[in-house]
This record gives C-alpha cells, sequence and structure tokens, in this order.
C-alpha cells in the first residue's frame, strides 16, 4: 500500500510537470538519419537561415502521402519565392523499399531535401502514429503545427499556415 | 512493477533537478507522446467462419510518453492487450510497460540504457524494429553505445535481452561499425564519388540443454556492406554469414547460413529505375534456438516484392522465406512530360514493377548423423520451384484540378503451397485490374471511387476464386469523412459461401486526433507488412480506432 501511495505521487507529480513544461515550445530531437547518399545527418542540424520549416513523414508504399508531396510540388517554388519555406521529407521505408525512394524522389522531380529514416528512429522520437504526418517549425526551429491526415483541400491549408509563420503571426493547431 | 516504475519517475526527477545538461530554450524540457487503440466487438457468422468471441469485445492499446531535456531522454511505453485481439499473438494477453529507456549524449558519444532499437546496414544480421499493426516487436534490453570519434567513422555496440510479450529473453551483443571516406579524407569531401563501408558482428547465446544434440551454444553471425554514388547512379550490396546454428526453423541441421543483398539505382528528372536482388540461404536467427514465429528474430530479411495497398492486389501477398529463397525485383517509372501526345495538360506517370522468388538449387546431404549437414546449395543456379511472382503497371493521370485517376494492372502467381503451408493446392495465377478515380468537391470535399477485379482459374483453401471489390470514400471536410466497400467473393467452389464482405466506416480528424469507426465483415486471410505476415481471422462486427499525439 505504501509503494502504491509513493507511485500515486509520483504520477501526479509527473503530470504536474508535464503540464508546466508543455508550456514550453517544442523543437526537434537529435536523431541520426541518412541522406540518399547515404550520409548521416542529425535531424537537430536541420535549419532554414530563420524561415519556415516543413517536415513530412511519408514511404514510398503510401498513397495519400505521394499524393500530397507531389500536389506541394506543383507550387512549391511558389512557396518558396513568398515564404522562404524548406521541405523536408522524411522517408520511413525500411531496407526493403528504401533504395526505391530515390528513384521515385527524382522521377517526380521533387525539389525536397529528403532522409532516410529506415529503422524508425525518428518517426518514434516523434511519436508519429501513421503516415503521412506532416509538422511546420517556425523560424526558431520550434514545432507550430502538425497533422496526421491528407485531404484534398490539404495542401491550401497546409500554404496558409507556412504563410502565417512566415509573417510570424500566431497558429492555431 | 510499481517499484520499476517508481524508480523511472524518480530517476527522471533526479536528472531534472541535478542534471547541469547544456541547454538551450527549454531548461524544464519537454514531454511529449502518443496513443492508439484498437478495439473490435465480435458478432459470430458462421457462413464467412467468424468464431463466437467469449469476451464479446477485444482490444489492443499502447501510449509512448518521452521526456527531453537537452542532451537527456527517457521514455516509456504501457501496452493493453485486454484481451488480445482476434489475430495478434495470444502471447501478449496482459498490460503494462512493455519498454523504457533512458539516453544521455556528451561530446560525440550516445549512452542508451533500457529498452531500444537498432538495425546494423540492410538488418541482414540484426534488426530490432517494431510493427503496431502486425504485433511484432523485438526490441532489446540492456545497454547500447553508438560513437563518433572521428569524422566519417560511426561506431556501435549493444548487449541486451529481447522483447518476447511482457518477457525477455535470450543473450545477444553486437557491434557495427561505418566508415564514410568523403567525410574521412578531407581531400574527398568534393570528390563525384561516394564510398560508404561499414561491417558488424553478431553472437547469440543459448545453453545447450539438449540431451542428444551438441549444440553451439554462441552463434556467430558477421556482415560486410558497401555504398557506391556517383551522380545519378548508386549501388548497394551487403553479404552476411552465419556459423551452424540448428534450430527448430531450419530441422537441427549444423549447415552455416548466408545471403547477400544487391540494389542498385538510376534516377533523373523524369526516370528512376531500380534492381534488387537478394539470397537467403538458412538465416533464421532467434534469440532461443527453439522458438517458431515472428518472435525473438535477431535479424531482417528484407522482401523484394511491391508493397501494394489495393485489397486484391495484396490478396496473395510474399513472406519471406528464411530458410531459402533467391529473389529479385525491377522498377521502371518515368514520366511523360506535360503538353507531349502522352503526358496531355498535366504530363503522365507510369511506373512499372516486376518481380520473381524462387527455391534454392539444394542437393540434399543424406547425412544422417547427429551432427548432420542437412544439404548444400549452388549459388549459381536458382532453384525449379517459383514461389511468388508479380508483374504490374501502374498509371497516374491528372486529368484537370479536379479529377485524377490511378490504373493498375497486375499479374500475380502465388505458391499457396509454400507459402501458406496448404500442399495440394494450384499456384494462384491471378490477373488484377484496378482503378481508382478522385475526384475533388468544394473546398475540402472530395469523392473517391475504387473498383477491382481479381480473375484468377484457381481456388484457395477456402474455396474462393475470383474476387470483385468497390469502394466509395466521401471526404467532406478536412475532419470528416465516410466510406463503404464490399468486397465479393462470387465464385467459391461452395456457391453459398460466395459472400460479400461489406463494411462501412466513418472517421473524425482533427488536428492529430483519429477517431474511425467501422461495422462489417472481414474476410480471413494474411496480412502482411514488409514480407512479415500475420493471418487475420474472419470476423463480423463493429471496430474502433482512436489514435492521438501530442
Amino acid at each position: 500500500m505504501k509503494n502504491m501511495r509513493i507511485f500515486a505521487a509520483g504520477v501526479l507529480a509527473f503530470i504536474a510537470l508535464t503540464a508546466f513544461v508543455q508550456t514550453q515550445a517544442r523543437k526537434l530531437p537529435s536523431i541520426d538519419v541518412k541522406s540518399t547518399e547515404g550520409k548521416t545527418v542529425s535531424t537537430s542540424k536541420f535549419t532554414n537561415d530563420g524561415k519556415p520549416i516543413v517536415i513530412s513523414f511519408w514511404a514510398t508504399w503510401c498513397t495519400p502521402c505521394k499524393k500530397e508531396l507531389n500536389e506541394i510540388a506543383e507550387v512549391y517554388s511558389d512557396w518558396q519565392k513568398e515564404t522562404g519555406v524548406k521541405l523536408i521529407a522524411i522517408s520511413i521505408d525500411d531496407s526493403k523499399t528504401s533504395v526505391k525512394v530515390k528513384p521515385y524522389v527524382d522521377s517526380k522531380a521533387w525539389e525536397y531535401e529528403i532522409y532516410l529514416d529506415v529503422n524508425s528512429d525518428f518517426k518514434r522520437a516523434m511519436n508519429v502514429v501513421n503516415v503521412p504526418h506532416t509538422f511546420v517549425l517556425n523560424g526558431s526551429g520550434e514545432i507550430v503545427w502538425e497533422t496526421n491526415v491528407y485531404t484534398e483541400g490539404g495542401v491550401e491549408k497546409l500554404h496558409e499556415v507556412i504563410a502565417k509563420v512566415a509573417k510570424g503571426e500566431k497558429i492555431e493547431n | 512493477m510499481v517499484r520499476r516504475k517508481i524508480a523511472l519517475i524518480t530517476a527522471s526527477f533526479l536528472l531534472y533537478h541535478s542534471s547541469s545538461a547544456q541547454n538551450n530554450t527549454n531548461p524544464l524540457g519537454e514531454i511529449h507522446g502518443n496513443f492508439e487503440i484498437n478495439a473490435q466487438y465480435y458478432n459470430e457468422d458462421t457462413l464467412i467462419g467468424a468464431p463466437p468471441v467469449p469476451e464479446k469485445m477485444l482490444s489492443n492499446a499502447y501510449s509512448n510518453v518521452i521526456y527531453t531535456r537537452g542532451a537527456f531522454t527517457a521514455g516509456i511505453r504501457y501496452e493493453s492487450y485486454l484481451n488480445v485481439m482476434q489475430g495478434f499473438d495470444p502471447g501478449y494477453k496482459g498490460a503494462g510497460i512493455a519498454y523504457r529507456f533512458a539516453s544521455y549524449t556528451v561530446e560525440n558519444l550516445e549512452i542508451t540504457v533500457g529498452n531500444y532499437y537498432e538495425q546494423f546496414g540492410s538488418g541482414l544480421v540484426l534488426r530490432a524494429y517494431e510493427e503496431k499493426g502486425l504485433g511484432f516487436d523485438n526490441c532489446f534490453d540492456g545497454v547500447r553505445l553508438k560513437m563518433n570519434p572521428y569524422r566519417g567513422v560511426y561506431l556501435k555496440a549493444l548487449v541486451g535481452q529481447q522483447r518476447i510479450y511482457f518477457s525477455k529473453a535470450g543473450l545477444v551483443r553486437g557491434f557495427d561499425g561505418e566508415i564514410n571516406f568523403n567525410e574521412f579524407f578531407t581531400g574527398l569531401s568534393e570528390a563525384k564519388t561516394g564510398f560508404i563501408l561499414g561491417g558488424s558482428f553478431v553472437s547469440k547465446f543459448q545453453t545447450d540443454d539438449d540431451p542428444a544434440l551438441v549444440l553451439p551454444q554462441n552463434v556467430g553471425a558477421w556482415a560486410a556492406r558497401f555504398n557506391i554514388t556517383r551522380g545519378n547512379f548508386s549501388l548497394y550490396g551487403e553479404y552476411a554469414y552465419k556459423i551452424n546454428d540448428p534450430s527448430y526453423d531450419n530441422g537441427y541441421i549444423y549447415k552455416y547460413g548466408d545471403a547477400m543483398l544487391l540494389q542498385a539505382n538510376y534516377s533523373k528528372k523524369g526516370l528512376g529505375i531500380s534492381l534488387a536482388a537478394k539470397r537467403i540461404d538458412n538465416m533464421s536467427y532467434k534469440s532461443d534456438r527453439d522458438m517458431s514465429g515472428n518472435v525473438l528474430t535477431i535479424n531482417y530479411n528484407p522482401v523484394l516484392t511491391k508493397q501494394h495497398t489495393y485489397t486484391t492486389l495484396a490478396m496473395y501477398p510474399y513472406n519471406s522465406q528464411n530458410v531459402g529463397e533467391f529473389c529479385y525485383q525491377a522498377d521502371f517509372l518515368y514520366k511523360f512530360r506535360k503538353e507531349t501526345p502522352l503526358g496531355g495538360k498535366y504530363g503522365t506517370d507510369v511506373a512499372l514493377n516486376f518481380s520473381s522468388a524462387h527455391s534454392l538449387d539444394t542437393t540434399n546431404l543424406n547425412d544422417d548423423t547427429l551432427a548432420m549437414k542437412g544439404y548444400t546449395s549452388d549459388y549459381m543456379k536458382i532453384g525449379d520451384k517459383l514461389y511468388f511472382q508479380d508483374v504490374n503497371i501502374e498509371i497516374n493521370k491528372k486529368f484537370s484540378p479536379k479529377l485524377k485517376m490511378t490504373l493498375i494492372y497486375a499479374y500475380q502467381v502465388y505458391n499457396i503451397d509454400i507459402l501458406r503451408g496448404k500442399p495440394g493446392y494450384e499456384d494462384i495465377q491471378s490477373h488484377i485490374i484496378v482503378v481508382d478515380v478522385t475526384r475533388k468537391l468544394k473546398d475540402d470535399a472530395s469523392i473517391r471511387f475504387q473498383a477491382e477485379h481479381l480473375a484468377t482459374q484457381q481456388h484457395n483453401e477456402t474455396g474462393d476464386a475470383s474476387f470483385a471489390a468497390g469502394l466509395v470514400e466521401w471526404t467532406i471536410s478536412e475532419h470528416w469523412f465516410i466510406a463503404a466497400q464490399d468486397v465479393y467473393s462470387y465464385a467459391n467452389i461452395n456457391p453459398e459461401k460466395s459472400v460479400h464482405y461489406w463494411n462501412a466506416t466513418v472517421g473524425y480528424l482533427k488536428g492529430t486526433n483519429r477517431i474511425v469507426l467501422g461495422y462489417g465483415k472481414q474476410r480471413a486471410g494474411i496480412f502482411c507488412v514488409g514480407g512479415v505476415c500475420r493471418y487475420v481471422p474472419a470476423s463480423n462486427g463493429i471496430t474502433l480506432t482512436v489514435s492521438s499525439s501530442f
């Protein structure tokens, strides 16, 4: 019983701490991912000179993910001119399909930064349940918006969010 | 259990108060997590073979909570299987903390204690990962060190036991090193050719308590790999070798095991080509030699077939054969540009895929001794048994900003004897067509129609032959969708078993919350993720999925 009481107290304190720390902005964890050339890169090094960053988790076998990223690809250069945004696409393809990532990206002529998360370490650290899952980071590298669904109008919504973030406006998720 | 939880919480507090970790903007650290529950209410349905479920309702759920402060991270995952859903391993029955870890990075050394996932190279000798949809989790519990002692040099060392359900077993030690020559030699940093070499060594220990056999207690395995990139071209190769490892999976033979994987690709704007080949021979490698199935696996065998998502295309999926297989695959992606005859106004994307899996060419040794080697295999030949083949073409076409279509044709051959262990059935040869049309309505709304047909002369073990399937999915807004699907087995050899497997779902999505409620019938089948499969029994009932992350 005594143990139970200590445990309950611990849990309460933990929850209080959670509430407290949650008011702080969220940043990217430091996890090693690989470039399509096999180079190891830490996710904590993702930067865009004070401009917004979009991090999109996808896979070559995920149809909605590909739809979304192909749709963005058509307007990406406009977005970049307008907001300076950089899109980083994180493939969670494992060793059976990771070889297909670069051919797919090149055949679609995506201009994104592409990294491979072959054993889902970054996905796990970001608490991503399923793909697609998209995060928007402000110029200070803080995560200000996220979504885990793709809809036909989703790309326009993402554009609105990025435009607001680029202007330094507050975002409600 | 309680004491462990207290220890964990206390540890995070102590670290929180005493740690002088360097920090940037979050002096108190951050806490994040996620949650998912899948629950089902089961009705008995004798026609489709859905058994009565005494509990009526079953559910699988988990939640991760991760605390990060500067270079320190700690996390736990609570899992509950009350009771285990149909089609998942009943060994999971129960609830508790299945995963907890703490990790710290100082300079170039990262230390992890507790549970961790890891992969060496492409995983041929070691891969610990989780796949919730399969109920698969072989994470380690122990210690792992990761180090980057010099630029371009990456080292990993680990020791641990492996997870089995809510317990752990075995003893695995591993080391992996990788050198990126273009980072290591400053003179090569701008070189056109990229070159990476890597190597791993893994050893497992298990006492020999067999009264008859003299079993190796330490079983070592090693692997070497390279990665070359130049311009539009890249080549990856890995070879793995395992010493003799008599096990339930290989029939307790004393033969060595080995594996080879080669992957090449070439790509430029509008064009992508990738080729892969793999040879696996006697590579089942488990923490417990007497175990079978998807538990306590140390290594990974990447499947080289296209991962389909449409129902009929995924009806007869390939599962990797660790005892022996020879597989190859080719992909060709091409984009017909805009304003060309085949490209039209928006361009047309074509994807061709071919994959084939075969037996090895083996010769039985008939060395009927206690230390039998079993067989030899010829590296230069492919065996005469076809396990699986898939030739498919996918065309993606946009007709207007509001109308998109996907068209797929596939021809598949499935060896039901080998892949499902059902001797006496002919290989299933099927022609499959899928049409998927999306029409955008106003704002966030859209409607999607999907029609599929699988035509075959053969029937499977439940008598099913050809199938027709249809789906309508209406996305009402960014927050709501409803969908209805029917999969119709219309040519069962037993006419009364020609059944409509229909189901309807409604989903609500907001932020990272996702709630999906469904009702209908699920046909018995094999559900696979990447060559690892589980059998899903037939069911009839209500399903609920809730997931969230913060």
